[in-house]
């Protein structure tokens, strides 16, 4: 799960990072008293949606000479002025995609007087499977950029979870981020508090890029960018409260209400499929033989009739949507009971796509049963190419 | 021979009393020769659990008193995510040597301390989040479907459960059948990675030919390519068909499995299918042809 920029700088104040005030708003009515609840004289006004490349996009309301979706203002009106023009529009960037991404927040900050720009970030290794920082001096750019270019500019710590982040882990990262003084000794205290949050809350991601050095010889956190682990979520109520269902897909968050695992995407053939690899699979199989699914899902292990219902509408919801695939390699999964909700949901919602269905494993030859007495109109398939041929076939022609 | 489970395996099964675990020990009791011997609720120490057929299991409060009284020296877990690390962790410390997690949304912290303590004492965990492992006619540990498999030659595997079954299907369909399948899973952090288990195949005289299947995100297929590279040039081989499925995945999103996802421009279809290439696997274009393609190649 995501979260905004302002969320995730909440948070880390709250575990002792040095980060600048600021004020979230949702209404231009709040524009006048979060300007003035900072000192000045620069304000900084940033776009909250959950995709990078910010400073670097464009609004589509906008001409081609307006400015990006973080500008930095140094008057009161000049500030006033940029959040009346930035609300409401639609920004693109990189990260979203041609059709962009409504900016309903937008975060004001106080500016800051940048020396030195770093990238910090924290994550867990596979390779490892420790906890990790990543660091470079080269911060405030694309850190894949670097990593790419210069990649003995980038220094990675693995951190082992019986210790936490030592004195000696810090002391390298500081070393490697050729901290001095003050900043130092700033920085020190911040990368075990950093890490203290990133376990302690269940992050599968921090990044900081960039972190400055101040004029002071201070530290701060300019941007941050914090997601969560979802499997985690349970035991971090305050966490789940900071979801912001206008960032997600709409059918994507009714699916994730009955608990199924679905990816909306652009092609044409639906599928419904038990299973993380076979459902990617499922989708590979479609374009191997020309055509493109419409979407990933998994009903997951232990899904009920009602739960196939779900899934069904979801899928048939999607208007590019002219056909849907069934996979199911039953083990945990039962055939009768991805069978008997198929039968349901295609009456539910008086199918009028091609719908093919590929049954295999546990309780196969009831689930087939079931579908040959229910009378619908459906395609059956014998094994995962036959499925994929006779789909392509029946879209595509 | 097979690898990891064979007839001598004696196993617990942790969190027998909850609806999942009733119904897959019944199933792993109905199959061949498989040795459950008991279960473990640390309220329920004392009573017997029973099956729908009949058939009983003593339940024990711990671990540690279950391996006591009957021997066991594997276990397999059907606890909550929220509980599933502290079930293995006790596992690890009543010294099971096999420990097979087949609890899908295991949090990944819970899981890096979990492999702190693995790294310290000698079990092996497979998983979480797999259909768990079995070895045809001898031993079911988890939730695989029985009837697809076949007594043989090939090792399956993977990192995706269904994808596990299509590979036992169409194996067994050729006429090949399989030595060991073993699912390692789909989370980011797990007990056991493809090179063990290559390592354990290659090793196994019952196990002519092998089938990988991976999946996006991580580098555990290219660790696993190098890995055979070494060992080929050690003199040890074994014709290997491989898939590598999300070639239309689209980065940035998690594919279902907590552990594919493509990011910061790694963990892509494409490179993992060149890695493996590379390391002279015969990479199956579709699922739906791995049983072909091992096929093809067994007879060149």
């Amino acid at each position: 799960m995501n979260i905004h920029e302002y969320q995730a700088k909440q948070i880390l104040k709250d575990f002792g990072a040095p980060v600048a005030s600021g004020v979230a708003i949702t209404s231009l009515d709040e524009a006048e008293a979060a300007v003035d609840a900072l000192p000045g004289p620069v304000w900084v006004v940033k776009s909250q949606i959950h995709a990078g490349g910010r400073g670097k996009g464009a609004f589509k309301e906008l001409g081609p000479d307006a400015k990006g979706g973080v500008r930095v203002s140094f008057s009161r009106d000049e500030a006033l002025a940029n959040i009346k023009e930035m609300f409401g529009n639609t920004l693109v960037t990189l990260q979203t995609g041609e059709s962009g991404k409504q900016v309903n927040r937008l975060y004001i900050e106080d500016g800051a007087q940048i020396d030195r720009e770093l990238y910090l970030s924290i994550l867990v290794d596979r390779e490892t499977s420790l906890v990790s920082f990543v660091v470079s001096t080269e911060g405030g750019m694309d850190i894949e950029t670097v990593a790419h270019d210069t990649p003995e500019l980038i220094h990675t710590v693995g951190i082992h979870a019986g210790q936490g982040c030592t004195d000696a882990d810090a002391a390298s990262l500081a070393d490697a981020l050729k901290l001095e003084g003050n900043a130092r000794d700033e920085g020190m205290t911040l990368f075990k508090n950093l890490y203290e949050a990133f376990t302690s809350k269940d992050m599968s991601l921090l990044e900081i890029n960039p972190l400055i050095v101040t004029s002071e010889n201070s530290i701060q956190v300019l941007d941050a960018k914090v997601s969560f682990d979802g499997n985690a979520l349970f035991r971090h109520p305050d966490i789940m409260e900071l979801r912001d269902l206008t960032e997600e897909d709409s059918k994507e968050i009714e699916a994730s209400k009955f608990d199924l695992a679905y990816i909306a995407l652009d092609g044409e053939i639906g599928c419904m499929v038990n299973g993380a690899g076979l459902a990617m699979a499922t989708m590979d199989i479609i374009k191997l033989y020309g055509a493109e699914p419409a979407n990933f899902l998994d009903v997951g292990g232990g899904a009920t009739t009602e739960k196939v219902t779900a899934a069904f509408k979801i899928i048939t919801a999607d208007p590019n949507v002219k056909g849907i695939l069934v996979n199911i390699f039953g083990g945990i999964m039962r055939c009768d009971v991805i069978a008997e909700g198929v039968v349901q949901a295609a009456r539910d919602v008086s199918l009028e796509v091609p719908l093919v269905v590929r049954l295999e494993g546990t309780r196969v030859e009831e689930g087939k049963a079931i579908l040959s007495e229910s009378g619908l109109n459906l395609i059956a398939a014998n094994d995962l190419d036959d499925a994929a041929q006779k789909i392509v076939k029946a879209v595509r022609g | 021979m097979s690898i990891l489970i064979n007839t001598e395996t004696k196993i617990i099964v942790q969190g027998l009393t909850g609806k999942t675990g009733t119904f897959h020990t019944e199933q792993a009791l109905a199959y061949s020769n498989t040795r459950m011997v008991a279960g473990t609720h640390p309220k329920k120490g004392g009573q017997t659990w029973q099956a729908t057929d009949g058939t009983s299991l003593p339940l024990f409060a711990t671990v540690v008193e279950a391996k006591a009284a009957t021997g066991a020296n594997a276990s397999v877990i059907y606890v909550p995510p929220a509980g599933a690390a502290a079930a293995i962790i006790e596992a690890i410390d009543a010294g099971i040597e096999l420990i097979t997690c087949i609890t899908e949304g295991v949090p990944v912290m819970d899981m890096v301390k979990v492999k702190e303590r693995l790294a310290a004492s000698s079990s092996r965990l497979i998983g979480p989040n797999c259909p768990g492992l079995l070895t045809p006619d001898e031993c079911k540990i988890g939730i695989m479907p029985s009837s697809i498999f076949r007594k043989g030659s090939v090792g399956v595997l993977s990192r995706s459960g269904t994808l596990t079954y299509e590979a036992v299907f169409q194996t067994s369909n050729a006429g090949l059948g399989q030595s060991t399948a073993v699912g390692i899973g789909g989370d980011p952090v797990k007990g056991t990675e493809f090179i063990d288990v290559l390592d354990m195949f290659l090793s196994d005289d019952e196990t002519q030919s092998i089938i990988m299947i991976g999946e996006i995100g991580g580098s555990a297929e290219e660790e696993a390519a190098q890995f055979l590279i070494d060992e080929a040039r050690k003199g040890r081989s074994k014709p290997t068909v491989g898939f590598i499925a999300g070639r239309t995945s689209p980065p940035g999103r998690t594919m279902g499995h907590a552990g594919a996802v493509i990011s910061g421009g790694k963990g892509g279809a494409e490179d993992k299918i060149a890695a493996l290439q590379e390391a002279g696997v015969r990479v199956s274009p579709s699922p739906a042809t791995l049983g072909e393609t091992l096929v093809a190649l067994l007879n060149e």
